[in-house]
């Protein structure tokens, strides 16, 4: 909570006066719509490999920690379980659409089995959010944290639905209008699409009534009861947003790799998009996208990197998590936050180079 | 007790029946119907003494845990690393020198060092920043793993129980009669047992140290309101750093019961906070008579889920969790 509530402070005392309320931020910023039209001509640039491995991965994973920036940023609650949501929605596309394994999946066209998977996805999201509701603050990290685990043992038990720790295999991935949507470039633009549409949904929930409602929520829960708001209904309607969010990024995980297993929905990959979101920045919508990218260039190149250093290769989560340490430790506002604090440096040294006013 | 009867009969009355189910069914001789309808009392039997064990080891974890967070409001969710740290450093030790016991001491003594250390060197500098400490202990149990994956390999160790402990012994519980008349007993591990003992008697000794010592006032104190604590004059993070140490010993201890009970491998970390946290989430946090009826639940419907009901056996454990939150948000024992 505190360290969403004091960047936020500081970002919200800096920006302030230069943008109106009231209006979409990107359409006076010239770097949003050079980063737009460099996505949408990315095909062009980047092969297959660039494409999916980093591009599309980075917007999915980026998506579910978007899902995360909202509950931790806007509503102040870290969950860990929105990996948790988007692998149950995953799994749900796997169990109800088409599969190599027969005997579970119930062989839907994927235009029902879809739909299906994000209501029942939001609707766990829901309901784990409903029970993480129940108590404050701290207590949702270790709540949301128990349901994540629980649900990543309970798939690696569970052979009737979710097939143990094999996973389900060989998912079907849509194909219509004669376009096979899982060819790189058609996947690619679903994928922004879909990014695109949920960056866009939080900035403009961000800005609505019901955000600033929930900002509110965050930054003093008691005044706004007090203020007849109810408290924790816009608690549980942040964890149904984030939900739908989170599930729609699972959907696009299990058609990336056309399978999923326990290992997809481990401790570890929960972690991970809390390390992304936080690494990103978490008070800004753009920032677990930024995190998300470096994540994956680290995953896709550490090895070799590491290699190049004279270094081990496979001690890729240990430069993850020292990375992740170093952020927490002298940034609360991770990767933006620095870069803001470096922007505003060099822009205090132009405006009157005797001032040494750092803060930190 | 006497208010709880008085306040909440109809629970005290369901409170009462089953235990007094549970006795019958573990001391009565199965009458034959009950053995076709859930099967034979030895396995049943073996459950429950499994699960009692496991909630004996669960309590070694959690209440190291639940002891740290009561009073430095710090959820450490490395303790797993720690645990498995003390398994690792309990396994090296019984293979180089063959002794058991000298495997505990030094495993709970290296890794309160560095419970200590990290509370010196890292969470002194973020005091009261409460989110901003359990990041830095997820970043940590990241590094943590790496650094163990990377010494230790993901092979599995299983630290050797002592001779001295080998084997089953018979218990004077009646599992079946035979055609002959000749009652069956019970055999159990003796080692599980004697664990199980010796985590009872932690656990009695850390509530009589915390409810009987100057030391445990002072924490105590500590729990309620640590500034006006600080303001009497006690050196708070004197205390702090020795609870620290005490509860990351604690952790280093339950690896090497762990290690013995089960086996240590890369993971384990993590099935050991899940149980931590569920453990204290159902007993209250900060509590220790808490964190003991949780681990005995949680271990007890563990081991029975995996008996009865195999593959839904986690979702019996998160289906505790869940009531309890629902029912009392702040956990069984705590206070507030």
């Amino acid at each position: 909570m505190s360290l969403a509530h004091d960047a936020q402070l500081a970002v919200g005392r800096a920006t302030k006066a230069q943008r109106p309320a009231r209006t979409w931020p990107e359409i006076n910023n010239p770097t949003a719509w050079a980063v737009a039209a460099i996505l949408l001509v990315m095909p062009l640039i980047a092969s297959g490999f660039f494409l999916i491995e980093i591009f599309a991965t980075t917007l999915i994973l980026g998506t579910m920690a978007l899902s995360l920036m909202f509950l931790a940023g806007y509503g102040g609650m870290v969950s860990l379980m929105q990996l948790t949501i988007a692998g149950f929605s995953a799994y749900m596309v796997a169990v109800f659409g088409v599969s190599g394994n027969a005997n579970i999946s119930l062989g839907w066209p994927w235009w029902l089995a879809v739909p299906m998977a994000l209501a029942l996805a939001t609707a766990f999201g829901t309901l784990g959010g409903a029970l993480a509701v129940r108590t404050e603050g701290i207590y949702t990290i270790m709540i949301t944290l128990a349901i994540g685990a629980a649900f990543y043992y309970f798939t690696n038990q569970n052979w009737a639905i979710f097939n143990g720790h094999t996973g389900i295999n060989n998912v079907a991935t849509p194909h219509f209008w004669g376009v096979n949507w899982r060819a790189d470039i058609p996947f690619y633009y679903v994928v922004l699409a879909v990014a695109a549409l949920c960056y866009f949904a939080v900035e403009y929930l961000s800005r609505a009534p019901f955000g600033l409602a929930l900002q509110g929520v965050r930054d003093n829960p008691r005044r706004m009861a007090a203020l007849g708001f109810n408290v924790n209904a816009h608690r549980v309607a942040a964890y149904a947003f984030a939900s739908f969010v989170a599930a729609l990024a699972g959907v696009l995980q299990v058609w990336n790799y056309r399978q999923i297993s326990p290992g997809s929905v481990s401790v570890g990959a929960c972690i991970d998009v809390l390390i992304i979101a936080v690494v990103g920045g978490i008070t800004r919508p753009i920032g677990p996208f930024i995190g998300a990218l470096i994540f994956v260039l680290l995953r896709t190149f550490a090895l070799d990197f590491l290699v190049r250093l004279g270094l081990d290769g496979n001690r890729f989560r240990l430069l993850i998590g020292v990375g992740f340490l170093a952020i927490v430790f002298w940034s609360s506002d991770g990767v933006i936050g620095l870069w803001q604090r470096w922007r505003q440096h060099q822009r205090r040294e132009v405006s009157h180079s005797g001032g040494g006013r750092g803060h930190g | 007790m006497s208010r709880f009867v008085e306040r909440h009969p109809a629970w005290a009355l369901i409170t009462i029946i089953a235990i007094a189910v549970a006795l019958w069914l573990i001391f009565a001789v199965w009458p034959p119907g009950l053995e076709e309808a859930i099967g034979r009392k030895r396995v049943f039997l073996n459950a429950v003494f499994n699960g009692i064990t496991l909630g004996g080891l669960y309590f070694l974890v959690a209440s190291g845990f639940t002891l740290i967070f009561g009073l430095m409001r710090n959820v450490n969710l490395a303790h797993g690393s720690l645990y498995l740290f003390g398994g690792y450093v309990g396994y090296a030790i019984n293979t180089s020198t063959g002794s058991w016991i000298l495997g505990f001491i030094v495993a709970f003594v290296l890794t309160a060092v560095v419970g200590g250390l990290l509370q010196v060197i890292v969470f002194r500098r973020m005091e009261g920043q409460d989110l901003r400490q359990t990041m830095v202990t997820i970043g940590l149990s990241i590094v943590f793993a790496d650094l163990m994956l990377w010494a230790c390999g993901g092979d599995f160790y299983q630290i050797q129980t002592p001779n001295w402990l080998v084997g089953p012994i018979e218990l004077p519980l009646v599992t079946a009669i035979k055609s002959s008349g000749e009652p069956v007993y019970l055999r159990y591990p003796l080692v599980r047992l004697v664990i199980f003992v010796a985590s009872v008697a932690i656990g009695v000794a850390m509530w009589l140290a915390l409810n009987r010592t100057r030391i445990g006032m002072i924490i105590r104190a500590g729990v309620d309101d640590r500034d006006i604590l600080a303001a009497t004059g006690v050196r708070i993070q004197l205390v702090f750093v020795a609870v620290f140490a005490f509860g990351a010993g604690l952790a280093g201890i339950a690896g090497v019961v762990g290690g013995t009970f089960q086996s240590l491998s890369p993971g384990e970390d993590i099935r050991f906070l899940l149980a931590s946290l569920v453990v204290v989430i159902v007993g209250g946090m900060g509590s220790i008579p808490g964190a003991a009826l949780g681990a005995l639940i949680i271990g007890l419907a563990e081991q029975l889920g995996s008996v009865y009901i195999p593959t839904y056996a986690i979702v019996v454990t998160f289906l505790i969790m869940v009531l309890v939150l629902s029912i009392r948000p702040q956990g069984l024992l705590a206070r507030r």
